[in-house]
């Protein structure tokens, strides 16, 4: 499946993938109405700076999963056609129990609604907004290439039973 | 040798499952990940297609139809070939034979069984339990009874007194609250949350349950419950003092359901000895989550952790391992997330360390209070309240047993995140390598032209 890399070499922490992805979940198009309201979405995906580093976080749609072993409602899925993690809001009670588990801390409070919120690759788009929009370049969005693979399975913090 | 692949009876299955819930759906989804085709089937006492049970307090609080519960899709069990025997109770187990009995008199042949039996509630020795308007709240049916109770009576100055402090009292507390009954909290001990919060998180947690007029005792007990009137009972505490109201519910915690193993002749400390392939001390026979003692990482060794997602990870492995797989349980801990009257608190490991070997490093700034517990560098124990998005991060520092000597205070900082990590740390997580960047593909082509 396609997922968006970072390239965190090139990122500059510019914040711009945080303000797209909530424009991407907003109700409108309008930035900067989106962007000044109370009821403004939460961004799924976080920058994280320790200058000179940089890069985003957000959800990278494990192999195995652990939001969804943990998952108490069953509102975290892996699909079993495109292999995403998918979020029911609607089951979804607000609990952060997949926040306990996530090893990088992708998943989101949406306190206002008491939602857990996660990157969901912009369903929908060819593009997840963010990543058409980072002006260095420094998301990527593409298939797993066996070179990533390889670097998933070496370093494998995900729980692999198999 | 029983032939179990093809066989056209429900009563002969090569998977057998006792219990319902994440432990045994957990198992389901394993074993489907090897054997798409084996028979399954699933006993459980309840009658009723898996649910939520963390969500019976949302039930309770604001009922709705059961079908919202459901913890998998209508379809899961048709979906996976499994043969349900719901509201049924297995009497025994013949290891020898391979084979279980019913109370409905059926006998069913299996190939591997799981015990995911679950715990059932303590129910304390007190004069006058049980009676009329004593209630316990494990499952959806003590959601159902309860609702139906309130229902019968004059819907003004309803009120209960929970028995116990702990997640189950809490979540029973705010459902009850939100449906407008007055709940005075009976806790043993100093004070609520005492196994899964330090002092200062529970006096948060207690703080919100006040404001929500909730009334809490600390370091009393419920001695006797006697019947006044017409639903109408009276909680008699240690000190002599009665509390009038029309329904108690006990809520002290729940113990391994472990009587049919034990009757197996399989070997139970506190809960059913497994090891990590879940396997238990009959070949053939694995259990998982609340009836059984798995590894925890935090101690080192097998113990309870009664908690969902462990139920599902152990359910998950035992069901790889029963379709011949050689999966291990990769160990789970203490982990616990408090959603309730609006905090937002979690916590694992150990909270409250009995000795002064461990190192304590808080943040008490900006109410987000957090706290990590260590030892010689590696975390033992964490709470966060309020921001708690992060908490996972932390959490698998612990489970990978990373050494945080150098960067501790790092891990309390408001603006905690993975850039806080060692280079080495962020780099494995985030795999964050891109596959192939631009500027390659660039020289690329560039050489091709040449």
């Amino acid at each position: 499946m396609k997922k968006i890399y970072v390239n965190e070499e090139i990122c500059i922490g510019c914040n711009l993938c945080e303000v797209f992805c909530r424009l991407a979940h907003a109700q409108s198009d309008d930035l900067i109405k989106e962007l000044k309201s109370k009821t403004a979405p939460v961004a799924r995906v976080s920058i994280e700076v320790r200058k000179p580093v940089s890069f985003s976080v957000r959800c990278q749609h494990c192999e195995e999963a652990p939001c969804v072993s943990a998952c108490l409602t069953g509102a975290l899925k892996k699909d079993e056609t495109t292999g995403a993690i998918t979020h029911n809001e609607e089951k979804c009670i607000g609990c952060w129990t997949c926040m306990m588990v996530c090893p990088i801390g992708a998943i989101k409070q949406d306190k206002l609604r008491r939602k857990a919120v996660k990157c969901d690759l912009c369903e929908g788009r060819d593009i997840p907004l963010c990543v058409a929009n980072c002006p260095n370049e420094a998301l990527i969005f593409a298939e797993e290439s066996d070179d990533i693979k390889q670097n998933i399975d070496d370093n494998s913090i995900c729980y692999d039973p198999a | 040798m029983i032939e179990y692949e093809g066989t056209m009876t429900k009563n002969v299955l090569k998977y057998l499952i006792v219990g319902n819930s994440a432990g045994g759906i957990g198992a389901v989804e394993g074993i489907r990940t090897i054997d798409k085709q084996g028979t399954i089937g699933i006993i459980s006492d309840e009658p009723y297609q898996t649910y939520s049970r963390p969500l019976i307090s949302h039930y309770l609080a604001e009922p709705c139809p059961i079908e919202k519960l459901w913890y998998r899709p209508a379809d899961f069990y048709k979906k996976n070939g499994i043969t349900t025997f719901l509201g049924k109770k297995v009497k025994k187990i013949d290891c020898r034979h391979h084979s279980v009995l019913l109370n409905t008199g059926e006998k069913i042949l299996w190939g591997k069984l799981l015990l995911a039996t679950g715990g059932s509630p303590i129910i304390p020795k007190i004069k006058g339990v049980p009676q009329q308007g004593v209630f316990t709240f494990t499952t959806l049916d003590d959601a159902i009874a309860i609702d139906q109770y309130l229902n019968k009576l004059p819907q003004d100055n309803i009120s209960a007194v929970v028995v116990g402090g702990g997640l189950i009292g809490v979540s029973v507390t705010e459902a009850l609250a939100k449906r407008g009954v007055c709940v005075s909290i009976v806790e043993m001990r100093e004070r609520i949350l005492n196994t899964i919060l330090d002092e200062h998180a529970s006096a948060i947690a207690a703080k919100a349950l006040q404001q929500a007029g909730v009334d809490i005792i600390t370091g009393s007990t419920v001695n006797e419950v006697k019947n006044v009137r017409d639903n109408t009972l009276s909680a008699v505490l240690g000190s002599n003092r009665e509390i009038l109201c029309n329904l108690v519910v006990l809520a002290i915690g729940v113990i391994p359901r472990v009587e049919l193993a034990t009757d197996a002749g399989i070997k139970v400390n506190r809960g059913i000895v497994v090891n990590k392939n879940m396997v238990s001390s009959s070949p053939d026979i694995y259990a998982c989550g609340d009836t059984s003692e798995a590894y925890d990482f935090i101690y080192d060794e097998c113990r309870l952790t009664p908690i969902w997602p462990n139920a599902y990870i152990g359910g998950k492995v035992a069901g790889l391992n029963m379709a011949g797989s050689s999966a291990e349980y990769p160990g789970g801990t203490a982990l616990n997330s408090l959603p309730y009257f609006g905090l937002d608190i979690t916590s694992a490991g150990i909270i409250n360390p009995g000795n002064s070997s461990f190192e304590i490093i808080e943040n008490l700034s900006n109410n987000n209070y957090r706290k990590i517990i260590l030892k010689d560098g590696l975390i033992k124990g964490m709470i966060f309240t309020g921001i708690v998005d992060r908490s996972g991060i932390i959490y698998h520092l612990m489970k990978d047993r990373v050494n945080t000597e150098s960067f501790k205070k790092e891990l309390i900082a408001d603006d905690f995140g993975m850039a806080s990590l060692p280079e080495e740390v962020w780099r494995s997580r985030l795999k964050i390598q891109a596959p192939e960047t631009n500027t390659n593909k660039c020289t690329a082509s560039a050489g091709e032209i040449r």
